[in-house]
């Protein structure tokens, strides 16, 4: 029996009795893909969101709906975010600070009053 | 002076197929496949009226014209030049996107002739639209590559419409009797039949790409008509619909 649903996600993956298996066969479902926005040629391309596309030319284009509309945008990166490497969340302690040793932190740097003062003596 | 008359002749066949395929893909609004694909439409639907508005603006400011907003909404059927294609119904969204594959594709390699128009107002507007073109075209070239690799339902559901909307299509090509000689011997544009062949030229790797054949243009029959204001049944329809507010109050300002 097939559900027939207003979403073509749904009808195309055929989903019938509830606890029936589903079987994904391969390009029936679409992908997650990362978005990167670049605003001015040179600047870095910045993350923005993600967009769910077939394949990687339609995402470009649903990027471009999607995140080159309303900002200044003059190019466009996507990527499918399972070739992204990313650490696992419980990782996370990797990254903790030993208390004593945030002079190792380039934010602890106090420069802004050097550059005033230098602005000003010239 | 026919110059003049041949000029006009050309713009307004070529902005009613804006104005009326804009209209059409804006049917859509809403009802797109997904939210990102139904922006997409919709948005190149904005952008086909655009394109319609600068060409009827080229011709009430160069041409004598009417206002464009009047041309475009309070003028007889039997007035407009659009080609049957952009006429027809949206029906299934296969047609939809074919339809769009076919007849971006025709007016990028239109303006593109213009760069070289000896029409001023034709090079500005050729340079203005690039880069919304290249967009238009990318979008149908993904699509048509994306769907006729999707299975074979739906490879056959594209080759069937392709079948079936080449002589719509290439109705958009129907040259006017009494003008193309001398808007070709004056440089305008390099006339129908140059855009035709530029045209097949520009789809046949394409389709070739997404494994579509491309039926044998000896056996087509062209859908003329169009640009004589013969029409399809289903643009009074149209008409009647797209200009139903502006028809309240024709002197109403917006």
């Amino acid at each position: 029996m097939s559900n027939e649903s207003l979403d073509p996600r749904v009808n195309r993956l055929k989903l019938g009795e509830a606890g029936e298996i589903v079987k994904v066969e391969e390009g029936e479902n679409w992908n997650i893909y990362e978005v990167f926005h670049q605003e001015k040629r040179g600047a870095h391309h910045e993350h923005v969101g993600c967009v769910h596309a077939p394949d990687p030319q339609l995402a470009l284009v649903f990027a471009k709906e999607q995140f080159g509309r309303r900002k200044k945008c003059v190019n466009l990166w996507v990527v499918k975010s399972s070739d992204i490497l990313a650490f696992d969340v419980e990782d996370e302690d990797m990254f903790a600070n030993n208390l004593e040793k945030t002079y190792r932190d380039a934010s602890g740097f106090k420069v802004m009053e050097k550059i005033n003062k230098f602005k000003q003596s010239k | 002076m026919s110059y003049n008359a041949a000029l006009t002749d050309l713009i307004i066949k070529m902005a009613d197929d804006e104005l009326i395929q804009g209209h059409r893909n804006s049917e859509w609004t809403g009802l797109g496949p997904v939210m990102e694909e139904d922006i997409a439409f919709s948005s190149m639907a904005q952008d086909k009226i655009g394109h319609a508005w600068a060409l009827y603006r080229i011709l009430h400011e160069n041409l004598e014209g009417k206002d464009p907003d009047k041309f475009a909404f309070h003028r007889p059927e039997k007035d407009f030049k659009c080609s049957h294609l952009v006429e027809m119904p949206n029906e299934e969204y296969g047609f939809s996107l074919m339809r769009h594959f076919l007849f971006d594709h025709a007016e990028a390699i239109r303006y593109e002739s213009l760069v070289d128009s000896s029409f001023e107002p034709f090079r500005m507007l050729s340079k203005k639209v690039k880069g919304e073109l290249k967009y238009h075209t990318l979008h149908a070239n993904a699509w048509i590559m994306q769907l006729s690799q999707a299975g074979e339902e739906s490879y056959q559901r594209m080759q069937e419409v392709l079948n079936n909307t080449m002589a719509l299509a290439a109705g958009i090509f129907e040259a006017s009797p009494e003008y193309e000689n001398i808007l070709v011997t004056e440089k305008v544009y390099p006339g129908e039949a140059a855009l035709y062949q530029r045209w097949l030229d520009r789809i046949y790797p394409i389709l070739v790409k997404a494994s579509l054949n491309l039926p044998d243009i000896k056996t087509i029959t062209p859908a003329y008509g169009g640009r004589q204001g013969i029409h399809t049944p289903y643009l009074q329809p149209l008409l009647k619909e797209m200009g139903e507010v502006f028809n309240l109050d024709t002197e109403a300002s917006w």
